[in-house]
């Protein structure tokens, strides 16, 4: 048993905490979303190509530095500090996730790609009728040759506009929600077909509705069994939620320093505010829920490799407590700032926008509660 | 960063099982079934068990009779003890005055002192609040004016917890007026015995008999017997608190807790179906799960950075709150599951008692376990004055 991170580790979370520092002030993020394109692809080649870390969690076979989940929240906790909108969840966490577990060919041809920052892939699975339900899935895929046919509409895919590809579940089989049927394709993002209505979130990233039109795909598309596709979708699901509960950390951080610095220069009756009672514990409280989201975060990353069902427990443990306490802080931050707190003006609005949309990012806290009973309290 | 036990720690985590299975007395477990209270004796039994085996006081350095343990072999002591409800050692030797007396203390009194400790000879008591110093300790009146080679001590102590069994006594006690009020303190150590100690039962919320006042006229107090430097005795008090604070947080028992309320919340109908099955009782249930799941990784972060030399720090206010918080749940919890049977009030088996108690055996030490509980918020500093500690030392406000 050991708490302690690795010099490699260490070294990762230095080289990108320097180069957000240098690249991804408050002021920049706001420039990047408000272009045309929502962000600025110098950022991602620069992630790949100057500092290897979209590498940093595949294996030294695969062109990587032989990490892998802790490497994945080292980051993800990194980018959360400056609230980046880099597709790294959607590409490296859950498709690289997805390819390193089912390996072969299609690994071999694709990792590389997402390392080197070719490939930027956008996970489609949620449907509008479907909430956090990973099975409950009304676009089919229906096998056509030596291919597949897709066809259904999925709900804000968050970077797909920007994607060259997109990870799809489909039913290749089975009611509307059964667990059985589901399958997953990697497929390229400007297949004839594809619609694509492009929107900007709350939060600040973009994302789309895609509506799939008889859409063609081949048959090395499919990842995994075809009709058993759930169980390896679970898993990806489970790891990216474990990252955002890592992005959540650093967010919670920013918001709660944000907090202790803003109410050090705020005066109010003659005295700076930090010197109230009632707000230092108010700041307690918000430290101890970061903290605690950081010994979660670290506690899911480490439960990722067990067995299924003790995974699910640890990750539903995880998100639940990670997702109050991103309401916490990110409530009592802005309280704590008044009135400029909601405002457009101070970034501390903006870390508070990113905190509420992963407090439902992959099921909110009460669906996670949910399924934590269904296993680790049967009656 | 990992969760395996190497094989090492396997086959020590084997030794720990197999040493407990065969040697944890069976008088005690059976009183601790029945939720009696426990005695001196029945403490000090399993006490000198774990001394006996060199084990009792895996905190300790080596050359004071430490077990030279690494921390995993710690956290697997602590898990095992609690997954088999061992009983708690009394900290105020072992956890409190020894930690102090091998860190400030002079060698005489090192040689004097902490061997006692280990052996379960001394039993120790601590002498900080008084009744006009709670939370604001260092306001403290009960004063020590030199006389020679002694002190003269005169005041009051009070919540001075199993005093009644107690052969010696820590003290904080005033030795200068004028100075600031923490740089006036001094930290003594008192033969509980001495011509002048009057100790007087307090009885708490359950019907329990833990804590005491305790009064002292004329005592006299040989100056070899205060640790460390005179008007220095905060430094001491200080140590000491961040050190009571990091066992505060009690993960361990607070685990084999947990699994306690589970067991009784499937027997306990609610309706046709368990207790468990009731999805207001089962969300509590699994809120207090996660939030100790919270509090044990907060701990393990926590003490990986002791080892890497940080030494208990402010943070450990962190795990007394939550710690504590989670022990009072726990508690509210298993006194709900009990339901009707949480009323009658069963004093103990006395001399002479053999009436069996009324209701489940898990049902009548519920409420005043309930009650005895609301201090795990209060001592050790209560959990607003954790707060100040948190804004002052990590928060720098």
């Amino acid at each position: 048993m050991d708490f302690t991170y690795t010099e490699t580790q260490d070294m990762i979370r230095d080289t990108l905490s320097r180069f957000l520092a240098d690249t991804y002030d408050f002021e920049t993020r706001q420039k990047f979303i408000n272009g045309d394109l929502g962000r600025d692809p110098a950022i991602w080649t620069a992630l790949a190509q100057e500092l290897g870390m979209l590498g940093a969690a595949f294996s030294e076979e695969q062109g990587g530095l032989g990490g892998g989940a802790l490497e994945n929240a080292i980051i993800m906790e990194e980018l959360g500090k400056v609230i980046a909108i880099e597709p790294y969840l959607p590409t490296v966490v859950i498709a690289g996730g997805a390819l390193k577990a089912v390996g072969g060919a299609q690994a071999d041809a694709m990792i590389p790609e997402i390392i080197a920052g070719n490939a930027i892939v956008a996970f489609a699975y949620a449907e509008p009728q479907g909430r956090y339900d990973l099975a409950n899935l009304r676009t089919t895929a229906k096998k056509d040759g030596a291919g597949y046919v897709l066809n259904g509409h999925k709900g804000v895919v968050y970077a797909a506009p920007w994607a060259t590809h997109l990870l799809v579940t489909a039913r290749t089989g089975g009611g509307q929600r059964d667990t059985d049927g589901v399958s997953l394709f990697l497929i390229d993002a400007n297949l004839p077909g594809i619609v694509r209505r492009d929107y900007p979130t709350v939060d600040g990233n973009r994302a789309s509705e895609i509506y799939f039109e008889n859409v063609a795909v081949p048959g090395d598309a499919l990842l995994g069994g075809e009709g058993t596709g759930l169980p390896l979708i679970e898993q990806i699901v489970d790891e990216a939620t474990v990252s955002v509960c890592a992005e959540a950390t650093g967010v919670m951080q920013k918001l709660h320093e944000g907090t202790l610095e803003y109410t050090q220069q705020r005066k109010q009756f003659g005295v700076p505010i930090a010197k109230f009672q009632v707000l230092q514990h108010r700041m307690v409280d918000m430290f101890m829920e970061v903290e605690q989201a950081r010994s979660m975060t670290i506690m899911g990353t480490l439960k990722l490799g067990l067995p299924a069902s003790e995974r699910m427990a640890a990750v539903s443990a995880a998100k639940s407590k990670v997702a109050r306490g991103a309401k916490f802080v990110g409530q009592n931050a802005i309280q704590t700032h008044g009135g400029i707190g909601i405002t457009q003006e101070l970034a501390i609005g903006h870390y508070f926008k990113r905190a509420t949309m992963i407090e439902g990012q992959f099921g909110s806290a009460d669906h996670h509660l949910g399924r934590y009973e269904r296993i680790a309290l049967a009656d | 960063m990992d969760m395996e036990f190497s094989p090492e720690d396997l086959a020590f985590q084997k030794e720990v099982r197999e040493f407990i299975a065969e040697n944890y007395p069976a008088e005690l477990r059976g009183k601790q079934d029945e939720g009696d209270e426990l005695s001196k004796e029945d403490f000090l039994s399993w006490h000198k068990i774990l001394y006996k085996k060199g084990w009792v006081a895996p905190a300790w350095p080596v050359e004071y009779g430490g077990t030279g343990w690494t921390p995993t072999q710690r956290f697997i002591w602590s898990e095992e003890t609690a997954r088999a409800d061992c009983v708690r050692l009394m900290p105020f030797g072992l956890a409190m005055v020894g930690p102090v007396i091998y860190t400030f203390g002079t060698p005489e009194q090192k040689a004097r002192f902490l061997p006692r400790i280990l052996s379960g000879e001394d039993w120790w008591c601590q002498g900080y609040s008084e009744p006009g110093s709670g939370s604001d300790l260092a306001s403290l009146r009960t004063a020590a004016v030199r006389d020679g080679d002694e002190y003269v001590v005169n005041g009051q102590k009070t919540w001075t917890t199993m005093a009644q069994y107690a052969d010696w006594g820590f003290f904080l006690v005033r030795t200068d007026k004028d100075a600031k009020q923490q740089e006036g303190i001094s930290f003594l150590l008192i033969d509980m015995k001495s011509p002048g100690i009057t100790v007087r039962p307090i009885i708490t919320l359950g019907g329990e008999h833990e804590v005491n006042e305790v009064f002292l006229e004329d005592v006299r107090v040989s100056v070899d017997q205060r640790v460390y430097e005179e008007n220095k005795g905060w430094t001491c008090a200080k140590f000491l608190l961040a050190h009571e604070r990091t066992g505060i947080a009690g993960v361990a028992a607070s685990k084999r807790g947990v699994e306690k309320v589970k067991a009784i919340a499937r027997t306990e109908l609610d309706g046709d179906k368990p207790l468990l099955a009731n999805p207001f009782f089962k969300r509590k249930m699994a809120e207090l799960e996660i939030d100790l799941t919270a509090l044990e990784f907060t701990e393990l972060r926590s003490l990986a950075g002791a080892n890497a030399g940080k030494g208990p720090g402010p943070e450990s206010s962190l795990l007394k709150i939550k710690g504590s918080e989670i022990q009072q749940r726990l508690t509210e919890l298993t006194l709900e599951a009990v339901g009707h049977y949480g009323a009658p009030y069963f004093r103990g088996f006395g001399d002479g008692d053999n009436e069996h108690p009324i209701g489940p055996d898990y049902a009548h030490r519920a409420a005043p376990t309930y009650f005895n509980v609301r201090k795990t918020t209060i001592y050790g500093g209560s959990n607003e004055i954790q707060r100040n500690i948190i804004a002052k030392m990590v928060l720098g406000l």
